[in-house]
């Protein structure tokens, strides 16, 4: 492991993934984006992005497709690095401080940390308790006790250990879609991070699952920095705390969810979340 | 399933109730000082009524940002509106209540003796138990006591006219007096006018649990 990530490691106290909520500063930006240019190939996808992340609050990005939204969120954990065109023209992300680019971070380790929920959920063809303990496994924790620890803890906070306490070591594919999504919550929390990224993590899911990932969204900012980027602004308006406006790559305006969509100070983002365009 | 952000619908719902207590005890206070010629009540009375405008902004705020954040349906929605509705037709009980408050001052200022009050207090009586019924019928989501209220607020349109023949009549009897007996004119209208606010409250009450319009509802029955 290199120094930097163990630097890293200690600035955004991996080991502490329950947070004393007494002593949470709830205004304190866990991540800020700075003159942030990105672009894939010749083609900008963000421009002159700033934006900082409150703690133990919840984000959402919203803006209409192509807008840079998901680029955004997949910069905040490295994501991006795995598509070859993609570059970061200017500016940085940081992370308690810590520039996420610098070149002696550990992108893996920091993915541990950032956790991510994709749009469709995405099972491991294993077992439910295999699929919370993957990330364990991979770092060759074998102690049982720790692992069922870590199942019932994270089964419990997606809120799905009552439906499946009984069936641990039935395939996470034989769960409904609602369910998997919570599973797949389940294993990013599962290593300890401190920021959950979800990326339309209802999209695929009915009206009665989209309630129960939303319940659980706003239990989860006690313990967790959660962004989510959303083409439902009804759920925007529902589950964040601050929403960001997204249109053609630039942040058009970011601020109280309750002033975004009850006074939006730009034009442009009041015609966007009225249906006016986009 | 009972969601989390629902807790902010019970918030609009108890501010509605605060305020419909508050507008109660108001109009019970104008009375009072009325009868007992108090000033200090009648202070009392036109001092809360900025805590009652204060409740229906809240209420306000509260329901367009709900509106805004929550996408309301159904009952949820029919709720915020009534609330809205409800809580200005509150406002204007306040208001009136201070505006027979205002007018006891004036007659207790000029100093002027008056023969009885008239119907008055069968009036504010009337009208308060229209207005508490209405809250209770929205506190027990009893729709027939709302259909109740609406036939109560002839009694009172007809203790109104009463009051006006005797106050004329008492002018007619003493013209020096015709001052107070405006002031009671006015104030009888008041109460009147409270109990008009009673009837807008219990048809929207109605309206939230069933999804209909009271006087279409009594217009048909009237028909059959």
């Amino acid at each position: 492991m290199s120094l930097v990530s163990l630097r890293l490691q200690k600035e955004i106290k991996m080991d502490t993934p329950a947070v004393d909520s007494q002593r949470v500063d709830r205004n304190r930006p866990l991540i800020r984006i700075s003159d942030f240019d990105f672009s894939y190939g010749d083609k900008q996808a963000l421009f002159d992005i700033n934006m900082d992340i409150a703690e133990h609050k919840v984000t959402a990005f919203i803006g209409p497709s192509g807008c840079g939204k998901s680029t955004l969120l997949r910069c905040l954990n490295r994501m991006n690095d795995l598509i070859e065109s993609a570059r970061i023209n200017r500016g940085k992300v940081e992370v308690n401080g810590v520039d996420i680019y610098d070149e002696r971070v550990d992108a893996t380790e920091l993915r541990k940390r950032i956790g991510m929920v994709f749009q469709k959920s995405n099972p491991f063809p294993k077992s439910i308790y295999e699929n919370v303990i993957y990330g364990l496994r991979i770092q060759g924790i074998k102690k049982k006790s720790q692992l069922d620890e870590t199942v019932e803890r994270c089964l419990k906070g997606a809120a799905l250990w009552e439906e499946v306490k009984d069936r641990l070591d039935t395939s996470g594919l034989s769960l409904s879609g609602g369910q998997q999504q919570r599973l797949c919550i389940a294993r990013a929390m599962a290593v300890g991070p401190e920021v959950l990224l979800m990326d339309e993590p209802c999209s695929a899911l009915d009206p009665v699952a989209t309630a129960k990932i939303e319940e659980l969204i706003h239990e989860l900012k006690n313990d967790y920095t959660i962004v989510i980027v959303t083409h439902n602004m009804q759920q925007a308006a529902r589950v964040s705390d601050q929403t960001a406006f997204f249109y053609m790559g630039n942040l058009i305006e970011m601020n109280a969810t309750d002033q975004i969509f009850m006074s939006p100070d730009k034009e442009q983002t009041e015609a966007y979340i009225s249906g006016r365009f986009g | 399933m009972e969601r989390y952000f629902h807790e902010e619908l019970e918030a609009v719902r108890s501010h509605l109730m605060e305020m419909g207590e508050r507008a109660v005890e108001s109009a019970n206070l104008a009375l009072r000082a009325l009868e007992q010629r108090d000033l200090d009540i009648a202070d009392s009375v036109i001092e809360g009524d900025d805590i009652i405008d204060a409740i229906e902004t809240r209420i306000d705020e509260e329901v367009a940002r709900y509106i805004s954040l929550r996408a309301p349906v159904a009952k949820d929605l029919r709720l915020l509106f009534v609330a809205v509705k409800a809580s200005h037709d509150l406002e204007r009980v306040g208001d009136e209540a201070t505006s027979i408050a205002k007018r006891t001052k004036k007659i207790l200022a000029s100093n002027e003796t008056y023969r009885g009050l008239g119907r008055v207090p069968d009036m504010c009586e009337l009208a308060i138990s229209m207005l508490k019924e209405a809250l209770l019928s929205f506190i027990q989501e009893e729709e027939d006591i709302a259909h109740q209220i609406i036939r109560r607020d002839k009694e009172v349109d007809a203790l109104n006219r009463e009051n006006f023949k005797e106050f004329v009549e008492l002018m007619k009897d003493d013209p020096s007096k015709v001052d107070v007996y405006a002031e009671m004119i006015f104030i009888s209208k008041s109460f009147e006018r409270i109990a008009d606010h009673a009837k807008n409250i219990s048809e929207e009450v109605y309206f939230l649990l069933t999804s209909q319009s009271l006087k279409q509802v009594i217009k048909e029955e009237t028909k059959s």
